[in-house]
């Protein structure tokens, strides 16, 4: 934190829906086609083609306002944003300006510094993508269309964040909620969630609000974090210079880690915002905002609490498990089938999350299923196995998608849990070790330990490790 | 006058319309009449009366989320100036 200036940021963030079809025409949204082959007279802007709107995306609204405590406009009309740029076939984006979909909503954030902060969320609007540009050799630039009328919904925050880690942790939480609401993909490289960040200082205890500048191609929370920071150190060094911040759009260059500024587009900035004559206003009834709060997921605040309230987990476990919907759906599951949920936890966030890490892997293409891993952990109930080999049945159960009993059976890893057969071993292991055993006698009592893992090793795990301690107790106070 | 030759000139900047002088007077004047009727239209009293968003008194026309056919790469650009590697040729454009 800066001892002078306090900073001040507001965030735009694009969030690209996932729809089948674009906004206003039925062609498809999918990513990574030949260039211009999902297009049509309305998405190329041809004269007399009309829009029509997606109901998808008006119920996607819904649900993200709902999710971030908005009030849903019962009245909300389309505007045409006016520029020219070759991106942009008809030179004028369709986009909400007066009366948007949502407004007045707020999301509650946590950073380790400050704890709990409100951010308000001004605004909500509807608008489509523009086109895809890629720049040649040859003095010219290639127009692709395919992402032109692609489904947006612009998430507006007031400028209430004070600092890089307020804004990351805003921009966390909203991108978990777009994700949860199964409306966003959330893939921030191929531009799902894109933000724009305008950041400004002001002398502590001023009240208006300083110049700002919009930071641009924001697409890594660490991009965001690292211009955001550069951009207060620039802004400080113009005023303790003497000069003046003014007011422009930059552009971050995250392999150099400083940003630039976009002076060519400043003069543009006139839009000249009229309602659309194409599309008719929307009408949003309190039936229809009734009918999409039913359809919401449990979102991740609410599951944190529930997690810890209903299962008893650590705080610390609930905001793992719920931090993806995929993971807690996964764990949800799994508790169903065996009701212990702390060791379902430490399981899914040891071994599963691990594994998954390890294999570069999301939890949806995880090879061991919750059946599958709760067939293991009955298994550790009944003493069938012990918690070490439990872990290599997991292995085996992630190579060959088999199940616990399966693996069990075939490996002969069931658990010892015949005396006599582990009195033989622990015999064993006291007769070759004398000297730690005259240790042991003589007061070191942490050999207990080495005795346990000689049991261990000679039984190749599969001993019950309760009855080897209890059984070397015994015999080394014999 | 509502309106002058400046604002006049920064309009058709704006929509890439370049005006030679005589026609910058003509429209200035114009537009002046146009937003003088506007300003006429003003003195009714609109208090209370919700402003009209649409010349048809109808709402809430959809589509459903159901993928039509594209109309396919050649017929979109067969009417560009310029085209290659599937894509719409324009000069180079400098961020």
């Amino acid at each position: 934190m800066n001892s002078r200036y306090e900073v001040v940021i507001g965030l735009e963030v694009h969030v690209q829906l996932t729809t089948k079809t674009k906004i206003f025409c039925g062609c498809s949204t999918e990513f990574g086609q030949s260039p211009n082959s999902q297009t049509c007279p309305v998405c190329l802007g041809l004269p007399g083609a009309l829009p029509v709107l997606n109901r998808q995306v008006v119920e996607d609204g819904i649900k993200a306002g709902l999710a971030t405590n908005c009030q849903i406009a019962p009245r909300s009309i389309f505007a045409r944003k006016n520029y020219f740029y070759p991106d942009l076939p008809k030179g004028y984006q369709i986009s909400q300006f007066e009366l948007p979909i949502c407004e007045h909503g707020w999301m509650d954030i946590e950073t380790e510094e400050l704890g709990q902060k409100r951010v308000g969320i001004t605004r909500i609007h509807m608008e489509e993508d523009a086109g895809k540009l890629l720049h040649n050799e040859d003095n010219s630039s290639s127009v692709d269309l395919n992402r032109a009328c692609t489904p947006l919904l612009e998430v507006v925050s007031e400028p209430d964040m004070r600092s890089s880690e307020e804004a990351i942790a805003y921009l966390k939480q909203l991108h978990q909620i777009v994700v949860y609401l199964g409306i966003c993909d959330g893939n921030l490289e191929e531009g799902s969630f894109r933000c724009d960040a305008n950041v400004s200082i002001r002398p502590w205890g001023q009240k208006e609000l300083g110049t700002r500048s919009e930071l641009k191609n924001l697409n890594s929370f660490r991009f965001i974090k690292q211009a955001i920071e550069y951009e207060v150190e620039r802004q400080i060094d113009v005023i303790d210079e003497g000069g003046k911040v003014v007011q422009e759009t930059r552009l971050f260059d995250p392999d150099a880690g400083v940003s630039r500024s976009m002076r060519s587009k400043e003069e543009a900035h006139d839009y000249r915002y009229f309602p659309d004559p194409d599309l008719l206003p929307l009408q949003i009834s309190e039936d229809w905002i009734e009918q999409v709060r039913r359809q919401l997921p449990e979102l991740p605040e609410a599951k944190i609490v529930r997690f810890q309230d209903e299962m008893g987990l650590p705080a610390y476990d609930a905001g793992v498990l719920a931090a993806e919907r995929r993971l807690a759906e996964y764990f949800e599951v799994l508790v169903q089938l065996y009701n212990k949920p702390k060791i379902c936890s430490n399981w899914v966030m040891g071994e599963v999350l691990g594994a998954l890490k390890e294999k570069n892997l999301e939890i949806v293409d995880c090879p061991v299923s919750p059946e599958l891993l709760a067939g293991i952990l009955l298994r550790i109930d009944d003493n069938t196995i012990s918690g070490k080999i439990a872990k290599i049945v997991f292995e085996e159960i992630w190579q060959s998608g088999k199940t616990a009993d399966q693996v069990i059976e075939e490996k002969g890893m069931k658990q010892v849990s015949d005396t006599g057969a582990i009195e033989v071993i622990v015999d064993e292991v006291l007769a070759a070790n004398p000297g730690q055993v005259a240790e042991y006698r003589a007061g070191k009592e942490k050999m207990m330990g080495f005795f346990v893992g000689q049991v261990m090793k000679a039984s190749k795990g599969k001993v019950n490790p309760g009855m080897a301690n209890q059984l070397l107790k015994k015999k080394l106070s014999e | 006058m509502k309106i002058s030759q400046k604002d006049v000139e920064n309009v058709a900047r704006l929509a890439r319309l370049t005006l030679e002088s005589e026609n910058l007077q003509v429209m200035t004047s114009q537009m002046d009449a146009i937003l003088g009727y506007v300003d006429k239209l003003n003195e009714l009293d609109t208090d209370g009366i919700e402003p009209m968003a649409h010349a048809v008194p109808m709402s809430n026309a959809f589509r459903q989320d159901e993928i039509q056919p594209a109309i396919g790469i050649e017929r979109a650009l067969q009417n560009a100036p310029a085209f290659g590697d599937n894509c719409f040729k324009v000069p180079k454009v400098i961020e």
